[in-house]
Order: C-alpha cells, then structure tokens, then sequence
C-alpha cells in the first residue's frame, strides 16, 4: 500500500513533521524529528527512482480527483532525478545542522530552525514532483518563504539585508511566473501542465496571450534561477546565510528553479513553440556565456572565500543554461546531469566552509592562511571539491563538462567548447588563491593552535566529497537518468 | 484600441503592476518597498478575476434558477494568492523591524554606506 | 484606551458578535464567500480589537504563547492528517469521499475539517504576528 502512494508521502512526511517541529520545544526531539523525515522522505526519492525506471511515467491523483479537474502528482525521469537531489542533499546537511554553531546560535528556539528546514525541503519536493501549474506556484512560494527564514538567521547583520533583498526580488519572480500561469489558464483553460501542452497548438501559437505568458515565465524564472543579469541576491545571499543554510540552498534551491524553466519550456509550450517560432535559443546562449566569464573573474578578486563560493554558483548555473539553450538532447543531458553534480559540489564546498567557520569564525582569506595543517581533512575535502568545480578527470564536475563540450562539439560550435574550457580555467585561479593561503601561508598569531573539525561536520562533508568522487567513476545512473530525462523533454515538443 | 471599455480592466492591471515595480525600484525606504510589492501582487489578483467573468454570469453559488456562473476557479487561486502574499509582507516587516534594530535607519542608503564603512 | 467609557463598553459588546461572524463565516463557505481564511482573520480581528483598547497583556492572559503556537502547528496537523486518513483508508491523499458512509458526505466532512485547520493556523498566526510586534522592545 505504501508504495502506491509514495509521491504524496514524499511530500507529506516533512510538511506533518514540520508541524510536529513546531509542537515538540526540545532541541534533540526536533532534531529526532527532522532527522527521520528527511531520510524517509529520501528513501522515499530512491524508491521512486526505481518505479520510475520500470514502470515509465508515475501519475497519482490527488484526492482521487481525475487529472485535467484535480492536481496531479507525475513523476517522470526529471522529476524523480530532481527528488533525489533535493532529499539526498536534504538528509546529509540535516545530521551536520545539529552541531553547527547555528544550532548554538538559536539555542532555545532550535525547534523552529528545524521546521523551517522542513518546510524548505517539502516546498522544493512539491515544485519537483508536482504536475498541475498553480500547485508548483504554491509550493514555490513555500520554499521560498522557508528560504528567506533561514538565510536571515546568519550571524552577521548583513543577512537581514541579504534575506530582504532576496525576498523582494523571488517575490517579483514568482509574481512573474503566478502572471504566466494565469494567461496560460486564460487561454487553454487548463491547470495541468501536460493538459495545457495538448491544448496549446488549439490556442494558437501566434496568440500574444501565450507568447506573453512565455515572456513572464522565462523572466520569473531567469530571477529565481538568479542567471547572469538578475543574479544580484545571490551573492549576497549565501555569504551571509549560515554556512548550513548556504549548503543546502546552494545546491537545491537554483536547481530546482532551473527545474520549472526545464519543464515549462519543453513540456508545456514545447520545443517547436519555444525555440523555432520564437528565437530564444540566441538570448539563452549569450547570457549563458556572460553568466560563464563574468561572476567567475568577480570571484577572483573576492577575499571573503563563502562569496567566492557564491559567485561561482553563478557561474555555474551559467553551464546549465548553455546545455539548455544548446536545444539538443545532449545538451540537456549536459545541463541536467551538471545540475545533479553541482549539487554534490556545491554543497561539499559550503559544508566544507561551515567546518572552518565552526573552529576559527570566519571565511576571510587571510584568515583562513596556514589553516591546512592544523585541519588537514578539512581542507583536504575542500581540495576534493574544488577539483571537481574545475573539472578534473575522475571527478563529477569532469562529466558535466565532458558532456557539455561534447553537446556544443555535436553542433558544430567549436568556439563553444573553447568558451567551455577557459572559464574552467578561471575557476582554476578562484580556488588556487584559497588553497595556496591554507596550504602555504603562515596562520596568523592568535589562531596557531586550532584543532581540526569535529567529526559531526566532517562526515557529512567527506558524504558529498566522495559522492563526487564515486559520481566520476559511475557515471551509470547520474547520465544514465538524465539522458532519459532529455529525450522524454525533447520529445514532447 | 478596439473595444476599449470592455479591456478596461487590463489596463487597469497593467497601470499597478507597472506602478508597483516602479515603487520598488525607485523608493530607498524598505517599507515603500513592501507597498509597492503589494501594489504588484494586487494587480494580480485584479487580472486573474477580470478573466474569470463569463458574460452574463452570476456569482459563483448555486442558487436555484441560474443557469451561467462565473468560473470560480480563479476565485480559489487568488484567495491563495492573497494568502502567499499577505505571508511575504509579514515576513518583510518582521525583517524591516530587526533590521531598524541592527542598522538604526530603514533607508537603503545609508545601509548601504553603514555596510560598505564595514 | 482604557479610559474612554465608551470604547470599553461598545468593545465588550461587540467582540462576542465579531467571533461569532468569524464562525458564520467559517462554516458557510461551501454556501456563500466564506471559509477558512476569511474567518480566521476576523476572529483574530475581534481579538486585536480588544487588545487594542484592554491592553496586550490582557489579551496575552486569553491567548497566551504556548496556545498560540499549538493553533499554528495544529492547524496544519489537522489538515494533513486528514489527508492521511483517506490515505488509511485505502484512497489516494486528501481524498475526503471514504471519510463517511456516502461519497458526498464524505467531501463534506472533509472540506469542513479542513478548512477547521486552516482557520486555526490562520487566526493563531495573526494573533502571533501582532503580538509579537506589539510587545516588541527596542532594547
């Protein structure tokens, strides 16, 4: 029986144990709470994944409602592979929350840390797995209002200002994406977003109510993916989030908002309507590229190393971009598998970060100089995870790019691939400059004798170091999905 | 132009969305910033409703003798929109108050150069 | 405010009439506009009502923190855990029709529990949110 109704109880157990959360004050209950309902919540994801490969596409009904009238919950090869990205991450940064020193921070109101984490989580689970539009709406928001709850719990004053700016600009996002849904219902009269793919030739493709709906969606979206010109809150965001909160947002959030692109994009208006009617491949690619060179040469020059971390997702989210704008089967392939491994890496990396905060309180360059002998596994997860953000053979971000460069080589845009390759070169420079300073500078005087992380934050980190190892290896089930994702997404159009 | 008495309420729409982005860019003072979020989101809600009317149609509760309703499917979805939106402005406020307690000023100016004397 | 004769007594007259609108509103939603956020707006507005002119620790002592937060979370509780009783009972998620003997009083009592919780959460919200921005201390 539990298996037939795994979509919704994927949703449903963190959204109760949030509630839960909220009515059991003691810290190690809360933490018990949230613990279990992201590890089910991720068992969940990998049973699912395992349905999804045997028996195609997964549909379940809502209230038994049939789907053009009720809300469905359908998950196909995307939406399963977003599920274990967002629970898999979701269940290795909750064990490292408990000891963080944002749990010392918030002491006696640990319990609403954690339900906010919860409520993040289902929020980013229902935009995954849901299948009618205004529902993905809905779901958004909730994560997004958790998001800007966590973030402005930093230590610093400047998180409220980070949360505020983020909360004005998501908010004008998803306002963006609640206009698009509208002048879609308005011209098909249908919620479903496979519904409204079937009915959308019958409205007409020159309609300028669809080809509006279009416009917001890709600008409401492009906001929350935060790609290269609307990327302003998420510098700012991660720095000064706590290093467990930078951690998770940093490699669900933005996937999950380049998720909806995905879908809306392909599935619903389709490839014809969105990429030969009208040109948005061209703008894609050049912001793509723009996202790819110029965040990348900022970090170069940032001192506070989270923020070089940040601006260096936004490079990231540039690649996926390019895989998107590529319109091609490898070239999703290559965006959605980079989605997964940037996941893996991002996430290593802020982990990795939060466990230096924890022993010297502060990510400051300067800082953190000669701090690899005194934390050696620290900083050699660090090392782990900044070869796989350039790109090294054996490593998950190797087969992103791998893919990628294979994608644009499949058109025939050699120069592309060359583009590819230089801004990998950047990101050689960004992580060089903090490795050289833990590994080859003096520490400073009053931070000589500072003992090595302890093992509560430093397994959870390795988790993710070596997933990106193991990731690099086995490319089997990370390619494996993506590519079925790809063709599923390229073929409805 | 054609039939512009019946697109009145687009136009309306289009007039506070338009005005609610510029609050939120041009205003510095963090509360002007909400109001005109809301003023946004209110013109939203005024263009899911407007295209929820059927001519000829009544509210939507069945009551005997009526045969056209007005669709009241947007109803619902605004009503949660109204819901999300109310929450956001909650949680902007709150952040406004405990950012009026750190930095002593709500205007982004002199955030700004209270941030960048750091 | 707690002067003025006639704030006091038209307030202690009217606050009774407020919650019970706030019910009406609340249990005719599948009748006329009505339902589960409507009321638990005006039920927290009567109860602001009297904050406002009684005093905050006054309305504090009805409502204190701890019933407040048990609304927040038991609100959401009952909602989702209606779900999951049609869930026991062998249909998909929120499916209210197994809730009783007949299919359609099944829907009814489900859309009337649920929208019980939605009440609560909303009204404990609002209650939260002016109480903490009334007893907030610039310190």
């Amino acid at each position: 029986m539990l298996k037939a109704h795994l979509p919704a109880l994927v949703i449903i157990i963190p959204l109760i144990c949030a509630a839960l959360c909220v009515l059991l004050r003691r810290k190690d209950w809360a933490f018990t709470v949230a613990l279990l309902a992201t590890w089910a919540s991720f068992a969940g994801s990998c049973l699912l994944l395992v349905r999804a490969m045997n028996e195609g596409v997964i549909s379940y009904e809502m209230g038994g409602w049939p789907p053009p009238f009720g809300i469905e919950l359908r998950v196909d090869a995307l939406n399963v592979y977003l599920l274990i990205i967002v629970s898999g991450i979701g269940s290795v940064v909750a064990p490292y929350a408990r000891n963080s020193l944002l749990l010392e921070y918030v002491e006696d109101r640990a319990y609403m840390f954690y339900s906010a984490y919860l409520l993040c989580l289902c929020g980013l689970m229902g935009v995954s797995i849901t299948g009618d539009a205004f529902n993905l709406f809905v779901f958004l928001e909730i994560s997004s209002l958790s998001s800007y709850v966590l973030i402005a719990l930093g230590f610093d004053r400047r998180a409220l200002t980070a949360a505020y700016q983020y909360l004005v600009m998501g908010t004008i996002g998803a306002t963006f994406i609640v206009i698009a849904i509208g002048l879609l219902y308005q011209a098909t009269g249908s919620l479903n977003m496979v519904d409204i793919s079937e009915r959308l030739p019958k409205a007409g493709y020159g309609n300028t109510t669809v080809i509006a709906a279009f416009a917001f969606l890709v600008v409401g979206a492009a906001l929350k993916i935060a790609l290269f010109p609307l990327h302003q809150w998420l510098p700012n965001a991660y720095t000064h989030a706590p290093s467990t909160v930078s951690a998770f947002l940093a490699a669900t959030a933005t996937k999950v908002s380049v998720y909806i692109l995905l879908r809306f994009v392909f599935t619903v208006f389709g490839v014809r309507f969105s990429f030969e009617i009208l040109p948005t491949a061209t703008p894609f690619l050049i912001l793509a590229i723009l996202a790819m060179f110029l965040p990348s040469i900022v970090a170069c020059f940032q001192t506070n190393v989270k923020r070089v971390l940040a601006y260096s997702s936004v490079a990231q989210i540039g690649y996926m971009i390019l895989g998107l704008g590529l319109v091609s089967v490898a070239g999703l392939t290559a965006s959605i598998v980079h989605m997964f491994n940037h996941a893996l890496m991002k996430g290593a990396l802020f982990l990795v970060l939060g466990c230096i905060f924890y022993r010297i309180g502060s990510c400051h360059i300067d800082r953190m100089a000669g701090i690899a002998r005194r934390m050696p596994w620290t900083m050699a997860a660090f090392v782990g995870g900044g070869l796989s953000l350039i790109g090294i053979p054996l490593t998950a971000g190797f087969i992103s790019k791998w893919y990628l460069i294979l994608a644009a080589l499949d058109k025939g845009w050699w120069y592309l691939a060359v583009l590819i390759v230089i801004s990998s070169l950047i990101a050689i420079i960004y992580l060089w400059r903090v490795i050289e300073a833990a590994y080859f500078r003096e520490p400073p005087d009053d931070l000589k004798e500072v003992s090595e992380a302890p093992l509560n934050l430093l397994v959870p980190a390795w988790i993710l170091v070596l997933a990106n190892f193991y990731f690099g290896i086995d490319t089997s089930i990370s390619v494996g999905v993506a590519e079925m994702a790809a063709k599923a997404l390229m073929g409805a159009g | 132009m054609a039939d512009f008495e019946g697109l009145y309420n687009y136009w309306i729409v289009i007039v506070l969305a338009m005005a609610g982005l510029y609050i939120v860019i041009a205003r510095g003072n963090l509360i002007k910033k909400l109001v005109g979020l809301n003023v946004f989101q209110a013109s939203v809600f005024v263009l899911y409703i407007s295209f929820s009317k059927v001519s000829g149609g009544t509210a939507p509760i069945l009551d005997k003798g009526i045969d056209v309703y007005s669709n009241p499917l947007p109803h619902v979805l605004i009503l949660t929109a109204i819901v999300v939106g109310v929450a956001t402005t909650a949680l902007g406020l709150a952040l406004v108050v405990r950012i009026r307690k750190e930095y002593g000023t709500i205007e982004e100016d002199d955030i700004h150069s209270q941030d960048e004397s750091m | 405010m707690k002067d003025y004769l006639v704030l006091r007594v038209i307030t202690k007259l009217l606050v009774p009439f407020i919650l019970l609108f706030g019910l009406y509103v609340q249990f005719h939603g599948d009748f006329g506009p009505g339902g589960g956020f409507q009321a638990g707006v005006i039920f927290a507005a009567g109860f602001v009502l009297y904050a406002m002119v009684f005093g905050v620790t006054s309305a504090q002592r009805i409502l204190p923190n701890g019933i407040l937060r048990a609304g927040i979370a038991g609100g959401v509780l009952i909602y989702a855990l209606v779900g999951v009783i049609g869930l026991i009972l062998g249909e998909n998620y929120l499916n209210y029709s197994p809730l009783s003997h007949d299919s359609k009083e099944g829907q009814h009592l489900g859309i009337f529990l649920i929208e019980l919780g939605v009440g609560t959460t909303v009204a404990s919200v609002m209650m939260t949110v002016f109480f903490t921005f009334a007893t907030w201390r610039e310190d």
